[in-house]
């Protein structure tokens, strides 16, 4: 690790190596370790270790970005000298105004040793301990075990100063047979909560009960969607429409929607980075401080996320410190508020639905109207009269999830870390009507 | 770098190694675009370092650096070895190898004009010129147009002997037209999804791709698409573009034939394929007898060849499917022995810091007899297909659902009217069973996706399809209501 004092340090220097108007370093330094298992045993184990630094040089209402890896003083000097070169040769763009001004950031627990002490051996064990209870259950186990180490450093010559150390780690499985497959995931910064025994045990418990589905004609329905599900098109409703860009350029559903119903009352949505049931992290990805923004409040549309280029195209937006340093912005602390809801109660007040362990392949087909299609996939299983009578084959959706999210009947009582593009702290749901359109063989 | 590289395999060995490679790369990439008449991004990146993959204990470690220097030379092998005795915890078998020759070797794509050296100024200028003509209708919001250049040194040195210097280039742009009307919002783009069209050429495929006289069309019809109605649902013929076949044959065909796959190593991500052993040249029907598709990295130019592969197995042609039937797979080292070959050269790694798994390179389907016109003059009741949105495939690559920009409809046919959110479904043997024509020569080109992804931490990869436009028989098209 190269640590804040030092990092900040090397961030000051290179600010000093141009003569831009306004300059900003970013700098990221990784370690990542990735233990892969299929068929029972490790078949992939890595070991990942860079350092980038990325310089955006601005002159007047240009801006040059330019990135290496190599932190050696000569590459720096190239690094920024390219960025200066490349703004140059630009035009204006009247839509750009400044670079982030300085904020408070506040105090956010990001670093955990238990996570940046994990050794290959460790994982190894992680790994073993549910490939050892898919040996002893006559079944195949295939995922992952993860941990890194990461470090992000913002300065720029507005003042804004920021580092934090973050570390991740997090365990999937899949466990299938012949004739069924279940699923499981856990994920935390700090891997002394991961617990391998408890994935594998409820991967395995759900692929028992997913044992030889049957073939079932899709059609509307009602559904249950597990924690993973919900993570998942809540996932892709904040990269459809939760950032201010596709607000502004009206891609976004919530365009022209603030403060109007746009879905059911009983859910509230809100990103909030400093929340440490959720991932913490402080600042965005240029130095600007977290604020907590409720998105949807009570399915009223309410708000979306800004950095300090999509804020600075309205008036009278400041930057809520959603900056994916790719000039907009996304939520990536997601919550979706719990309700009273268990998962048998959920069942029970099921008449006829698709209880849906996770999707598969989601890809949206109309962002501006959330619509999506993808497969179930390790577990779908048919609800009839308050009780779950068979596994069926997978099926193939394609529905608006606004439109999804304006039918809910229950919402979960638990919760939990879930999530593709960022994590998200999720309950389960039960909607009303979910439009299943095709079947597979399997 | 022969001696940095024998430092690595030397030290590998001494930790424990039975067999050790390293890859040193050093890539750059330039990123250009423009949007609604102004510059949007203008970026640059360099980026080097080294991975080193060995085998200790029977089982696989990997590890990789940024700094290339003695000392976190003999660190990263020391790691490596350490991380495959760990993964040897688990084992179950001893990792073995299909042979390989060693060589020592040079391999260059050969631009004809180097990209990152046509100034900046100048690709700017063309984009903004690309971009005015976008604005072909009044309902068009955003307009689009974006360049992209990437450079790779790579040096692959094995235990075995091997040492190869490759050197690649690789260009590719889209250009994007949204127009807005009464709520709807419709995209329409060109040459393909997924940044554009890309091959391992200079900037002279920038030129060939003629955005100048494109961009007039996009916009255009971007316009028209927002007024269009909405396609209507029902079993129909499908005539497919060549842009939107090479995304079919990609998610339907390349994936499967992933030996790795098909073995189960993807099974914790993205699942596995139907694709199983027992299908292997058993005379199973993956096709029509018009659906003949081979996998080749030698075409020069195409997006996904290349002089040797990850594991220095040297670049060639394997048969997929002949006339209909299922005969071939993309293999490595490690998995060619299950179907009792040698690896057909497909390990590829997406940079120094990944780990190579077996990828598509140019996955193609043999050109017909037919030219489009002759299609859409045969077809009765169907619709031509153009520019995919989406896509999302099961996780057997069996059931599958896309969805292009737009649709033309044919009656009788003529083309008679343009359609707006097409949509089609259907499983994969079922639907290329039911291709009954495939363009000539003439109209056959191979396109070429940027960043095909595959593999935990996800690695995205340059692949290419040769496709010419093909009819497909009564497939079901809409998904109810919108």
């Amino acid at each position: 690790m190269v640590g804040r004092e030092r990092a900040i340090e090397l961030l000051e220097r290179v600010l000093r190596l141009t003569e831009a108007d306004q300059v900003e370093g970013t700098m990221r330094t990784r370690e990542n370790y990735l233990t892969r298992y299929a068929n029972n045993a490790i078949h992939q184990n890595i070991a990942q270790s860079d350092a980038t630094l990325q310089i955006k040089a601005v002159l007047g209402k240009k801006v040059g970005i330019a990135t290496t890896n190599s932190l050696e003083d000569e590459d720096l000097a190239r690094a920024a000298a390219q960025a200066v070169a490349t703004a140059k040769l630009q035009k204006d763009n009247p839509q750009f105004v400044s670079l982030a001004q300085p904020t408070p950031i506040a105090e956010a627990k990001t670093y955990y040793e238990e996570t940046a002490g994990l050794t290959p051996e460790d994982r190894a064990r992680l790994v073993l301990d549910i490939c050892r209870q898919a040996d002893q259950a006559g079944l195949e186990a295939a995922g992952a075990v993860s941990s890194s180490i990461n470090e992000l450093a913002i300065a720029n010559s507005l003042g804004v100063r920021a580092y934090a150390p973050i570390t991740s780690s997090g365990v999937t499985a899949v466990i299938m047979s012949p004739t069924g497959s279940g699923f499981a995931e856990a994920s935390s910064r700090n891997a002394a909560d991961l617990n391998a025994t408890a994935v594998g045990e409820e991967a395995i418990a759900r692929c028992q009960a997913n044992q030889s589905p049957i073939d079932f004609d899709p059609s509307e329905m009602e559904v249950i969607l597990s924690h993973y599900a919900v993570a998942e098109l809540l996932g892709y409703l904040n990269y459809m429409g939760f950032g201010a860009l596709p607000f502004q350029e009206g891609r976004s559903f919530m365009a022209g929607k603030l403060s109007q119903k746009v879905m059911d009352e009983k859910l509230t949505i809100w990103d909030d980075g400093l929340d440490p049931a959720g991932a913490p992290m402080p600042f965005d990805f240029e130095g600007v401080g977290k604020q907590k923004v409720v998105i949807i409040d009570k399915g009223v549309a309410n708000a979306v996320v800004y950095d300090s280029f999509t804020a600075h195209r309205e008036p009278g937006k400041r930057s809520t410190g959603h900056s994916n340093g790719r000039f907009s912005a996304s939520a990536m602390n997601l919550f979706i508020a719990s309700g009273t809801a268990t998962e048998q109660e959920m069942i029970a007040q099921t008449k006829r639905g698709i209880y849906v362990t996770r999707f598969h392949y989601i890809r949206p087909i109309h962002p501006a109207r959330t619509i999506i299609t993808g497969m179930t996939r390790d577990g779908a299983f048919l609800v009839e009269d308050g009780r779950i009578t068979s596994p069926v084959k997978n099926l193939r959706f394609t529905q608006s999830i606004v439109e999804a999210f304006s039918h809910v009947d229950l919402v979960g009582k638990e919760t939990r870390l879930l999530g593709e593009f960022a994590l998200s702290r999720v309950p389960m749901l039960k909607l009303a009507r979910f439009n299943f359109t095709g079947k597979t063989a399997h | 770098m022969r001696n940095l590289t024998q430092q690595a395999l030397e030290s590998a060995r001494r930790a424990g190694a039975t067999y050790a490679d390293i890859r040193i790369i050093e890539n750059r990439q330039e990123f250009l675009s423009v949007k609604k008449g102004n510059v949007d991004t203008v970026s640059s990146g360099r980026s080097h370092g080294f991975g080193l993959r060995v085998i200790a204990d029977g089982a696989w470690g990997f590890a990789s650096s940024s700094r290339l220097e003695a000392a976190e030379i003999d660190r990263v092998a020391d790691l490596a070895v350490r991380i495959a005795r760990a993964s040897a915890l688990t084992k179950k078998t001893e990792v073995r190898l299909a042979p390989v020759e060693a060589v020592d070797d040079r391999w260059n794509s050969n631009p004809k004009i180097d990209p990152f050296a046509v100034k900046t100024e100048e690709k700017l200028g063309f984009l903004l010129d690309v971009d005015k003509r976008l604005k072909g209708s009044p309902e068009i919001r955003v307009t689009q147009a974006q360049i992209q250049a990437l450079g790779e040194k790579k040096i692959f040195a094995s235990t075995e002997g091997s040492y190869i210097e490759q050197q690649l280039t690789q260009t590719g742009g889209a250009i994007y037209a949204y127009a807005a009307a009464e709520g709807e919002v419709q995209l329409r783009s060109y040459p393909a999804l997924f940044g554009g069209d890309f091959a391992l050429k200079g900037y002279e495929h920038i030129e060939e791709l003629d955005f100048l006289t494109e961009a007039e069309r996009v916009g255009r019809e971007a316009g028209q698409l927002v007024k269009a109605e909405q396609c209507p649902s029902g079993r129909r013929d499908l005539i497919i573009s060549g842009s939107h076949l090479a995304l079919q044959l990609h998610e339907s065909c390349g994936h499967p034939i992933e030996l790795d796959r098909v073995l189960g190593t993807e099974a914790g991500l993205v699942g596995k394929s139907f694709l199983t052993l027992d299908k292997f040249r058993s005379g199973y029907r993956y096709g029509s007898e018009a659906v003949s598709i081979f996998a080749d990295s030698t075409i020069p130019g195409a997006n996904g060849s290349l002089g040797y592969d990850d594991e220095g197995v040297p670049a060639q042609r394997t048969q997929i499917v002949d006339c209909g039937e299922f005969v071939g797979y993309l293999t490595s080292r490690e998995t060619a022995p299950a179907i009792g070959q040698t690896s057909n050269g497909a390990m590829m790694a997406n940079g120094w810091d990944q780990i190579p798994l077996v990828r598509m390179t140019n996955v193609c389907l043999e050109p017909g007899d037919w030219t489009l016109d002759e299609m859409i003059k045969d077809t009765k009741d169907g619709l031509l297909l153009d520019l995919s949105t989406s896509y999302s495939i099961d996780d057997r690559r069996y059931n599958f659902q896309f969805s292009t920009e737009v649709a033309w409809e044919i009656k009788d046919g003529s083309i008679t009217r343009m359609l707006k959110n097409p949509t089609y479904t259907s499983v994969t043997p079922e639907f290329w069973g039911s291709c009954d024509a495939v363009a000539g020569k003439d109209e056959w080109k191979v396109w070429g996706i940027p960043n095909c992804g595959k593999g935990e931490p996800m690695q995205p990869i340059r692949v290419g399809h040769g496709t010419a436009p093909a009819r497909f028989r009564q497939v079901k098209v809409g998904v109810g209501k919108w």
